[in-house]
């Protein structure tokens, strides 16, 4: 019960915000800060630092009891950008992290994204059917997007017309994102309106 | 224009409503047509389809791995999806595993699970686990291709997963049948690109309606194999499942609301054409009569 009305306080302060700024609003913003930090911090302690660096080196033996120090020292020093004396030290995480992200990210991005991409873009282009039609406009679509953002060659002649295409399916590309987007805050409205009449007000039964 | 002395035309009087009046509007026509329930046909669409037949494809005792990437920013439009694909899980007795890599969202993900595990009698332990959550994304994803115990060793509360029955045989993405993740950002990415791509991880999805255009191409593609996108997607999901939860709902304001702003582009783009011909008209700049529309 009371959590139903600090909700339903909450909801109503933050919508107030659509009328002008006040008071009410700046509480609930606040106090959403305030509780997501706090929440997250205990998430890190409880299931990053407890379980995967103490809890570890509390359990384990041999070597990967030692060898869980090399990142639990990279996060202390990662620490050292709060003292600008010894900021320079944290170069070393970040090289770290830079190093193992871009080695993952170029193979994933290859082998998960650009293959399976480029092969759903090559589609056979026979018979006189809708399907024929479809792949027919995906490949241009995907030719022609491309060509719009080749700057190498002034944009003249042939190529001008074909990046004119492009921009027209980048604008359709907009027109669905915006649409879809207008679609998901329509839901927010819808979700939180639901919660007021249902839980708080008791209109919808 | 403004000073008092020229007669304002519609579109000019048109262009100064306070906009606190659209945000009214809007609220009324959501709020009518929850109270109202006015039933709407919302038939399924092929990318809500694939994500019902993934499900659907489980056999008893199979295991489904959900992951819980959102947080109370997206609650309204993922958590509807989220039960559906639950009560169709337990309705076939598939065993559901849940992790998470948004700390803040998980708990909303175990309040779902929690909440249709009761009604379907499901017992945690053996029919439905979580693992609660651990920083990472990518490192996550990886290392539980090779063993999941690698990085989740114990369940939320702190269980070994060798103790559980549901997870004694659970070891890598080898014993899941199906990943489903619920997505408000950019984790759909990495699950398919380092999970799906590196470990041929089956998996569907469910996410927002901002992002639902992104992860088209990985439907397309053949890299998914469902997708829900938004409230749409989630009420399209319950009329599936033969279930009429907030998606369903949520659709007759979803349609109004729609039809409401549609109008309002409309009309904003008429006044935006009449009051440039007047000022053409009158010998003044189009570009200042134009200056605050749109």
């Amino acid at each position: 019960m009371i959590g139903t009305w600090l909700a339903g306080f909450l909801t109503l302060a933050i919508l107030s915000f659509l009328y002008k700024d006040n008071p009410f609003y700046k509480l609930a913003e606040h106090v959403y800060v305030g509780v997501s930090a706090g929440y997250w911090l205990i998430y890190v302690i409880f299931f990053d630092v407890k379980p995967m660096l103490w809890d570890t080196f509390v359990t384990e033996t041999g070597v990967e009891k030692w060898i869980i120090l090399v990142p639990g020292a990279l996060g202390v020093i990662m620490l050292s950008r709060w003292f600008p004396r010894s900021a320079w030290l944290s170069r070393w995480p970040i090289a770290f992290t830079v190093g193992v992200g871009a080695g993952l990210g170029i193979t994933a991005n290859i082998q998960g994204y650009v293959m399976p991409q480029v092969g759903a873009t090559m589609l056979p282009l026979t018979g006189m059917n809708v399907m024929t039609l479809i792949n027919l406009v995906l490949m241009v679509g995907v030719v022609t997007t491309i060509l719009y953002f080749y700057f190498s060659k002034p944009q003249r002649g042939v190529f001008s017309w074909a990046s004119k295409i492009g921009i027209a399916f980048i604008m359709v590309s907009f027109g669905a994102s915006f649409g879809y987007t207008l679609m998901a805050r329509v839901s927010l409205l819808i979700g939180r309106l639901y919660f007021l009449l249902t839980d708080l007000f008791h209109v919808i039964r | 224009m403004s000073n008092g002395l020229v007669k304002k035309s519609f579109w000019e009087r048109m262009e100064e409503i306070d906009r606190r009046v659209i945000f009214l509007v809007l609220l009324v026509v959501v709020a009518v047509p929850l109270v109202v329930s006015v039933p709407v046909e919302i038939p399924p669409t092929p990318p809500v389809i694939g994500a019902h037949e993934a499900v659907a494809s489980l056999k008893p005792g199979d295991y489904m791995m959900i992951s819980i990437d959102f947080d109370a920013t997206s609650a309204p439009e993922l958590m509807p999806m989220l039960e559906a694909v639950l009560r169709q899980a337990f309705e076939k007795d598939v065993r559901v595993v849940m992790l998470g890599h948004i700390a803040i969202g998980l708990p909303l993900g175990h309040m779902a699970l929690e909440r249709v595990a009761d009604e379907m009698g499901k017992e945690y332990g053996v029919d439905y686990v979580d693992l609660g959550y651990r920083p990472g994304y990518i490192a996550v994803m990886i290392a539980m291709g090779r063993e999941i115990r690698d990085v989740f060793s114990t369940d939320y509360q702190g269980t070994r997963l060798d103790d559980m029955e549901i997870t004694r045989d659970l070891h890598s993405y080898g014993d899941i049948e199906l990943l489903f993740g619920f997505e408000h950002g950019a984790v759909i990415d990495y699950w398919v690109r380092y999970a799906a791509a590196r470990f041929k991880q089956r998996m569907a999805f469910g996410t927002t309606a901002v992002m639902a255009p992104d992860a088209y191409p990985y439907l397309q593609a053949g890299q998914i194999e469902g997708l829900i996108g938004g409230l749409k997607g989630a009420a399209e999901y319950e009329t599936l499942i033969g279930v009429e939860g907030l998606g369903t709902r949520g659709m007759p304001a979803q349609e109004w609301a729609h039809l409401l702003v549609i109008g309002f582009i409309i009309l904003g783009n008429l006044g935006y054409f009449f009051t440039r011909r007047r000022a053409r008209g009158a010998g003044g700049s189009p570009a200042d009569s134009a200056e605050g529309t749109g």
